[in-house]
């Protein structure tokens, strides 16, 4: 009875018994909403900082590790690239996030532009075809691209593995840019065409600037997917050296209990860190950029 | 009238010679420059198919052994090859690798189909160049012409870089896998030990006529609708809780909040993913440990290979599922929240309308209006999920029911193990086909609901 004496605001004059049991009210739903956020963000914070924990713990099998070990160690970051391959995995995806990054920024811009600025015979059924391969699930030509790669002994190829990534990624990044381009001014094209600039020069000039939001979300989006795709190099890629860091990680753990847990705790930070940083702070890019595709298709 | 064509010639007669030798109507046409256009690519075609074919004087011609690119591409496509690898008195002879035959009779096929375009363009050209003349129309010098090609032909010279990739690595490995459904190309036919063969809708009456095969699809179809289902609706039902308590004015710092509740969407999928594997091993995992400790169970829980229980993989599966995919949703209602007029909360609140009331009949229709299109894509790519279930259980409990899949198996894990692990290609181009046609059926009815098929 004390505590809700002490917590009864000062009585003013015009406060009704109504008005004065308020306060007490938002008082608890404020902790309330509180008590929920931090429920909710210890659900979402015990994995992640579980396998930091892992990963700077002494020891190597699953059943010894601790998010918060007494005597933290950098050894297993130290032996992912003194004992496995990680450094050579690390540069393979690497390269392939180069590749598929470029090769999609490069061709989803002037696909776009074409499709959104230009009329020609065949644009309407081209745009078609986009959204038909769009709902094509990309694992499905994978498992095709498997088939066809194993019988015409081209499976291990780094710069095969990102063709097909690009290829799969295309026809959605293309709808994308071309429904990005759709909303910019055409009052810009027609101006530079009256002072006598080709098509040419109209895209690299005055488009191509503008495209820069929707192109970020493609580049972000496609450097990244290479870093976490799983099926596609897995069924393109064989030999040991030239895994890539998702198939290096899954086998460290699939391996019945490798007495390795702490090391590939280590390798999926080091996977997990870059990327979670760029993801957090180009965030709002990502969301909008999401969004924008579903909108459009 | 020096440059006057010759005689008034009926424009069938260029369309006609163009049909038979390309460029010859045009050459007919005094169109030089155009007509070895056009040529090119005739010869082009005609010394592909020779030079990449055994063609010899007073040969006894048959496709299999003299036939170059586009004949043998043809004819492997049709047979699928007829003579398997024997054992002869000189060694293993040379058989016929029937999948080799059938991806290169099919890019024979998409190759001449690319040519065709080009052969009716020549001859559509040459007719209706020579009609324009007869009606008396100015003649065209082929730089000229050149010129209006690159102006109207821009298009498809910008765009051709990216449908040749798309072509060959999208296109024809999606025709591929359909001619594939309709073979016998498993483990039991692998080239170029055996020869593969055309089988018609066997492998689809397989699968569809009440065998194992039956109940196993029927089963993991379910299983991966109520995935599909069950993560929509629960990460947009957490997403739209947690965003609209953080947009509420009495939270202190929301924007870390807000960063906090996005790191499971900021942290690859298959980094997280792997780790609950791990926190949710039964024999040395921390959370059966746990459970152990604190005395809430008297034995471990295998969480993810009980087979006598596979509801509890499925539940965890779905509830990890959760965590991965309601910060998504939550980002977009935010983002939806903040470009509410604060205008219709006043106008509400003057109303007397609670805090419920304004939630039901303003923020909840506002955000529902903007993240629709998102529930359907979100549903789609749920069904085509493959990491969570791969990387947490691999499909697993064993279910002694199903050929070739687990109990959390979803269509698209299932597939990828008949591929890769079984080798049944032919019943995994079917399980594709069949996917694809119920994504197709909800994209193609969420297209037509949308604005975007009409701004075509």
């Amino acid at each position: 009875m004390t505590t809700q004496l002490a917590e009864r605001p000062a009585p003013s004059g015009t406060a009704a018994p109504r008005g004065r049991r308020k306060p007490r009210r938002e008082g608890l739903s404020t902790v309330l909403i509180h008590l929920e956020l931090a429920v909710v963000a210890a659900i979402v914070i015990f994995p992640l900082l579980w396998v930091v924990g892992a990963s700077l713990s002494p020891g190597d099998g699953l059943g010894e590790v601790s998010p918060f070990p007494s005597e933290a160690t950098i050894a297993h970051y130290a032996d992912l690239f003194t004992e496995t391959s990680y450094g050579r995995w690390y540069l393979n995806s690497l390269y392939v996030a180069v590749f598929n990054m470029a090769g999609s920024v490069v061709l989803a811009a002037i696909c776009g532009y074409v499709f959104s600025r230009v009329k020609f015979k065949g644009r309407k059924a081209g745009l078609l075809s986009i959204l038909i391969l769009q709902m094509f699930p990309a694992f499905l030509a994978a498992i095709a691209v498997y088939m066809l790669f194993l019988n015409f002994g081209l499976l291990d190829s780094l710069t095969g593995l990102a063709l097909v990534s690009i290829a799969g990624a295309l026809p959605y990044n293309i709808w994308l840019m071309k429904g990005y381009t759709d909303n910019l001014p055409a009052s810009l094209d027609e101006a530079a065409a009256i002072d006598g600039a080709g098509r040419l020069t109209i895209f690299a000039r005055i488009i191509l600037p503008l495209m820069r939001p929707m192109l970020t979300f493609v580049a972000i989006t496609q450097f990244t997917l290479p870093w976490m795709d799983f099926i596609l190099p897995r069924l393109v890629l064989q030999s040991a050296d030239k895994q890539t860091v998702a198939l290096g990680l899954f086998n460290m753990i699939s391996s019945e209990y490798a007495n390795s847990y702490t090391t590939f705790a280590a390798g999926a930070v080091v996977l997990a860190l870059p990327i979670t940083v760029l993801y957090i702070v180009l965030q709002r890019y990502l969301v909008t950029g999401a969004a924008a595709g579903a909108e459009k298709g | 009238m020096s440059n006057a064509p010759s005689g008034r010639l009926p424009a069938l007669v260029p369309g006609l010679a163009s049909a038979l030798v390309w460029g010859a109507g045009q050459l007919i046409n005094r169109q030089a420059g155009k007509a070895a256009f056009y040529f090119a690519f005739f010869a082009g075609l005609v010394g592909w198919e020779i030079a990449s074919g055994n063609y010899y004087a007073g040969m006894d011609y048959t496709p299999r052994s003299n036939g170059g690119f586009f004949v043998k591409g043809l004819w492997g496509l049709f047979t699928l090859g007829t003579q398997s690898r024997q054992m002869t008195l000189t060694g293993l002879s040379e058989g016929d690798n029937s999948v080799t035959l059938l991806a290169s009779g099919l890019i024979a096929l998409l190759v001449l189909a690319l040519l065709a375009i080009i052969w009716i363009w020549g001859v559509r050209d040459a007719a209706g160049y020579r009609a324009a003349l007869n009606a008396g129309g100015p003649r065209e010098s082929s730089a000229t012409y050149y010129k209006r090609l690159w102006d109207n032909a821009f298009a498809y010279i910008m765009l051709s870089p990216g449908l040749v990739l798309v072509v060959f690595m999208s296109v024809l490995p999606v025709l591929f896998v359909i001619l594939v459904a309709f073979t016998n190309y498993n483990r039991d036919h692998l080239p170029p030990k055996n020869l593969v063969d055309w089988v018609g809708f066997d492998n689809f009456g397989a699968i569809l006529s009440g065998s194992a095969w039956t109940d196993t699809f029927l089963g993991v179809l379910a299983w991966t609708f109520v995935f599909a289902l069950v993560t929509t609706v629960a990460s947009y039902a957490l997403g739209f809780f947690q965003a609209v308590l953080l947009a509420n004015k009495k939270v202190r710092f929301p924007r870390v909040w807000r960063s906090i509740f996005l790191l499971p969407w900021a942290v690859p999928a298959i980094v997280s993913a792997l780790v609950f594997r791990s926190m949710f091993n039964g024999q040395f995992g921390p959370v059966s440990q746990w459970l152990v400790d604190v005395g809430l169970t008297d034995d471990r829980i295998y969480w993810f290979t009980d087979a006598s229980n596979p509801n509890l993989a499925r539940t965890v599966v779905l509830l990890i599922n959760l965590w991965l995919t309601f910060p998504f949703f939550m980002a977009l209602v935010g983002g939806v929240l903040t470009n509410i007029d604060a205008s219709y909360y006043e106008a509400a609140r003057m109303d007397g309308a609670s805090a419920f009331q304004q939630l039901r009949h303003i923020t909840l229709p506002v955000v529902h209006k903007t993240v629709a299109p998102l529930l359907i894509l979100s549903f789609v790519s749920s069904f085509n999920n493959f990491g969570v279930v791969y990387f947490l259980t691999e499909g697993g409990p064993d279910n002694a029911d199903y050929r070739f899949a687990g109990s959390t198996d979803l269509l698209v894990t299932w597939l990828f193990k008949l591929t890769f692990e079984t080798q049944l290609y032919n019943i995994g181009a079917v399980m594709s086909l069949f996917i694809f046609l119920i994504v197709g059926t909800i994209s193609v009815w969420n297209l037509n609901r949308s604005k975007a098929i009409r701004e075509l």
